[in-house]
């Protein structure tokens, strides 16, 4: 019998092990690229060795909808690298623990919530671009598209591929700068146009730009730090910037209200807008938070950083559901019977 | 009648393990049902959910294309699996236990891989895209192909059980009276096969409506209910409306479950104990059709393996074909790095170790127990009840008890734990069938001898039970193990950024449009499944060698 109960009391306090929580660490949520989530947390690391960092890293839709949904019981401790205009949205909402970081001061304006003390914070921006096959385009006979309205020519019917906006960040902001550049209804008319030539609507931001990369859509439209990094990689792309200007969105942190870990929270949210943290952002993207310490980044398309729109983040954020749910009203039923 | 120290030990195990089922399956499942008919603050709002539900024409257009690939693949599977089986059991052709093996494969990998390999096959820039002529892999086509690769082992298992019971005595007789081959198929080999094509066709229905791996994967703008679910809770956190696509998903699964209940009891009264195990006669002209029709098959299964392992070293598809091991760097890639590999492992063996313990202990006393026969019946329908349970399901249930703010249980949440008790939950009615019928060949006369001897149950337990029934233990821990490595749907909702998985990881890269690093993890998966049961084989041969020799004495 004895034996009976040892196993049993071994193996309960073994799945108990399995359950304990950790201390001392930040539960993350993000939606920065996985492949610079590494490289982020050891830059981190260095200043402060102590403070280990979990990420939960999902598209920009789906981490601001985890977000909302856990909204009276908060699993994350801090955003960094969130949609602007997500994080405008939930500071409406009264999600955050208004704290301005050290060095705040040193930010573009136009990076940093207006308010005293601040909600947010902005750290990079990432820009719209259109990924396209070159092998592709000249095995199907293609010409190459230059702006956005290009891209509605019937002959692309079937070969653009593009992110659903309410799951990817970037799809929000293609709609949201159409909408802009087109006015309101010239932008819903430029995409219900677009929506002929469409092939798929995809789930992340970067799937499309990664898909035109492979071939397996010529035309895919994405942002352009995905597109430089694809054409590293050795993919026959060209990374286009449409002659109508390109949407952008900046990425933000915030602090969650009720974190059971503020002072660790701050630490990090007072790093995150250091000079070493701007550099390690500039590594891969053109646009950083802190003017004057942008270098050009590698592949990135010339004149990129003179085609970002005027962008109206109050716009977008106060919009933002109502753009959604138009959206996948008129778009999001193409798997209906087509009777 | 006095209870005995022995009864009371018996009901408090039956207790823990009732209580123990209860916890991780009967609750949750209320939960998941009280949820449909709440709104997002909770408050009851009775059937509004399911009404505007069925008032969403996308929505409800899944049920029918997800009846409408459920049966079209079942019938496929069933026809293919057949014939394999009928080649397995009833021909003399050569490489029986190479085609048996190689069958077998689609077991060892996540059912989304087939979809992956489909893309590198068909796709855009597949290898053999002129096939398809004009037509897209993504959608019906690409799922039915990839579900019908899924389905195949299972189907074939369950087939070639049901043909290989087909009693000699039969086919005698049918020899004596001249009966042509045609025939004695038609009256001899179907009937008795009968109940185990069913059971196997309801089998294949419920796997492919329940999966949802594939149809993400490859099904393109071709929604089906399994996927719905994923989008409303993952894409919208739409947590009522995926509570009420579940249960709109229960309702065929549990009618498959009823059916393959009433069939299986009725499978056990044709085998009785004067049959006579069935012989194939050579047949040169007919083993050798049955040769060709098995190596095709064979070929399909390894070219869909051999397509993901090829993919998975090639640089950069299709414009570097050079081959690299880039798409092995998996902390580059979205969806959970070399961790989630070390975290599947460790997941799997915990739902070995632990799984084993819980469903060989509950079947011991469903099946050994004398006393307390209400206890036992009880037992046994509550480990009858997971496989009626989809796994997607399942998740979204956990996520709904054991994330409640008032569970006391809700420490459990996003831990290794919840991976383990909600895995070991999925799989545990096949776990508890196998510790059955293995049980049932013991005699009860050791149970009777020890009782008189007046040795607590226990001892004979650990001293005759459990070494004669070892090879079903490894059988259930390796069933355990590799269906921990390639689950996706029970585990989709609940792991967390610590406890990231393989399987979840191939969903995720595929997702983020890294699919050649998707299918590489997924070959990962392949490799260690491979490994233990390779590993599993040669072990249980030395220990079989040792623990079973008494078996091979009385032969």
């Amino acid at each position: 019998m004895n034996k009976i109960l040892t196993t049993i009391s071994v193996a309960v306090v073994f799945l108990l092990s399995l359950a304990n929580a950790n201390a001392g660490s930040l539960t993350v949520y993000t939606a920065i690229e996985a492949e610079d989530l590494k490289r982020y947390a050891a830059t981190f690391n260095e200043d402060h060795p102590d403070i280990e960092i979990n990420w939960v890293r999902d598209s920009t839709g789906i981490v601001t909808a985890k977000l909302l949904a856990e909204k009276n019981n908060p699993q994350a401790d801090i955003i960094w690298g969130l949609a602007g205009t997500s994080l405008m949205l939930m500071k409406g909402e009264g999600m955050f623990e208004p704290y301005s970081p050290k060095g705040i001061e040193k930010l573009d304006p136009k990076f940093r919530d207006g308010d005293e003390p601040a909600s947010w914070t902005g750290i990079d921006a990432w820009v719209a671009a259109v990924c396209v096959n070159t092998v592709e385009m000249a095995k199907h006979g293609f010409s190459m598209p230059s702006s956005w309205e290009d891209l509605t020519k019937p002959e692309y019917e079937g070969h653009v591929a593009m992110p659903n906006p309410n799951s990817s960040g970037t799809g929000f902001l293609d709609v949201s700068s159409w909408l802009q550049i087109f006015g309101e209804d010239g932008g819903w008319d430029f995409m219900d146009r677009l929506h002929k030539n469409i092939s798929h609507y995809t789930h992340s931001g970067s799937k499309p730009c990664k898909q035109a990369a492979a071939g397996e859509v010529p035309i895919g439209v994405s942002f352009a730090f995905r597109g430089a990094r694809s054409k590293a990689k050795g993919a026959p792309i060209e990374i286009i910037v449409p002659s109508e200007g390109v949407g952008w969105e900046m990425e933000a942190n915030a602090i969650i209200k009720g974190t059971d870990n503020l002072e660790d929270a701050k630490t990090l949210a007072d790093w995150a807008i250091t000079q070493k943290a701007m550099e390690m952002y500039n590594e891969a993207y053109a646009v950083v938070g802190m003017p004057g310490v942008a270098k050009p980044v590698e592949h990135f398309p010339p004149g990129l950083l003179d085609a970002m729109i005027k962008n109206d983040f109050e716009f977008a954020a106060t919009n933002r559901k109502s753009i959604l749910a138009e959206w996948q009203k008129r778009y999001d039923s193409k798997s209906e019977p087509k009777s | 009648m006095k209870k005995s120290k022995d009864d009371y030990l018996t009901i408090f195990f039956i207790s823990i393990i009732g209580i123990y089922i209860f916890i991780a399956l009967a609750f949750p499942m209320y939960a998941i049902f009280s949820k449909s008919v709440e709104n997002k603050d909770g408050i009851f709002i009775g059937f509004e959910n399911y009404q505007s539900y069925f008032s969403n024409p996308a929505l409800v257009y899944s049920i029918y294309n997800s009846l409408f690939i459920s049966i079209i693949t079942m019938v496929i599977t069933i026809t293919l699996a057949f014939v394999f089986a009928y080649a397995l059991t009833k021909s003399c052709m050569i490489g029986k236990s190479v085609f048996r093996s190689i069958a077998m494969i689609p077991i060892l990998v996540p059912s989304l891989l087939s979809g992956i390999s489909l893309i590198y096959l068909f796709g855009k820039q597949g290898i053999f895209r002129e096939l398809m002529m004009g037509y897209e892999i993504y959608g019906p086509i690409g799922i039915i192909i990839a579900e019908v690769f899924y389905t195949f082992p299972h189907a074939l298992l369950i087939i070639i059980t049901a043909l290989s019971i087909g009693d000699a005595r039969l086919y005698e007789a049918a020899k004596v009276l001249r009966s042509k081959s045609i025939r004695t198929f038609f009256t001899v080999t179907l009937p008795s096969a009968k109940y185990g094509v069913i059971s196997a066709a309801f089998v294949v229905f419920t796997l492919v409506i329940t999966d949802f791996g594939i149809p993400k994967v490859i099904g393109g703008q071709f929604n089906v209910l399994a996927v719905d679910v994923y989008k409303q809770v993952i894409g919208q956190q739409n947590f009522e409306m995926g509570a009420v696509v579940s249960v709109v998903l229960i309702f065929p699964a549990l009618l498959a479950f009823a059916v393959d209940r009433i069939v299986q009891r009725k499978q056990v009264a044709i085998l009785t104990s004067r049959s006579v195990v069935h012989e194939p006669n050579k047949n040169k002209k007919f083993d050798l059709i049955m040769l060709m029709y098995c190596s095709i098959i064979s070929v399909f299964i390894l070219t869909i393996i051999g397509m993901c392992l090829y993919a998975s070293l090639v640089t950069f598809w299709p414009y570097n074909l050079s081959l690299s091991l880039t798409n092995y760097q998996f902390d580059l890639m979205d969806g959970g790095g070399w961790d989630s590999y070390y975290n599947s492992i460790r997941m799997a063996c915990y739902t070995a170790f632990f799984g084993t313990i819980v469903v060989f202990t509950g079947a011991y006393f469903v099946e050994k127990s004398r006393s307390i026969k209400t206890g036992r019946s009880i037992l046994h329908l509550l480990s009858m009840m997971p496989m009626a349970i989809p796994g997607l399901v399942l998740g979204l249930a956990y996520i709904f008890f054991f994330n409640h703010p008032d569970n006391p249980l809700n420490f459990i949440y996003g831990t290794m734990a919840i991976l383990v008790i909600c895995t070991i939950t999925h799989f545990y009615t096949v776990s508890h069938l196998t510790a059955l019928t293995s049980l049932k060949q013991i005699d009860n006369e050791f149970e009777h001898v020890s009782s008189s001897l007046k040795q607590p149950f226990y001892k004979t337990f650990f001293r005759v039970t459990v070494p004669i029934s070892l090879p079903a233990i490894f059988e259930i821990g390796i069933y355990f193990f590799v269906n921990a490595m390639t689950t996706v749907s029970a585990v989709v909702f609940l792991y967390s950024s610590k406890t990231n998985l393989a399987s979840v990881a191939v969903l995720n890269m595929d997702d983020a449009g890294d699919i050649a690093p998707a299918a590489a993890m997924g070959m990962m998966i392949f490799y260690t499944n491979a490994a233990v049961r390779i590993i599993y084989v040669l072990v249980t041969k030395k220990i079989l060698v040792r623990f079973q020799k008494w078996r091979t004495k009385t032969v």
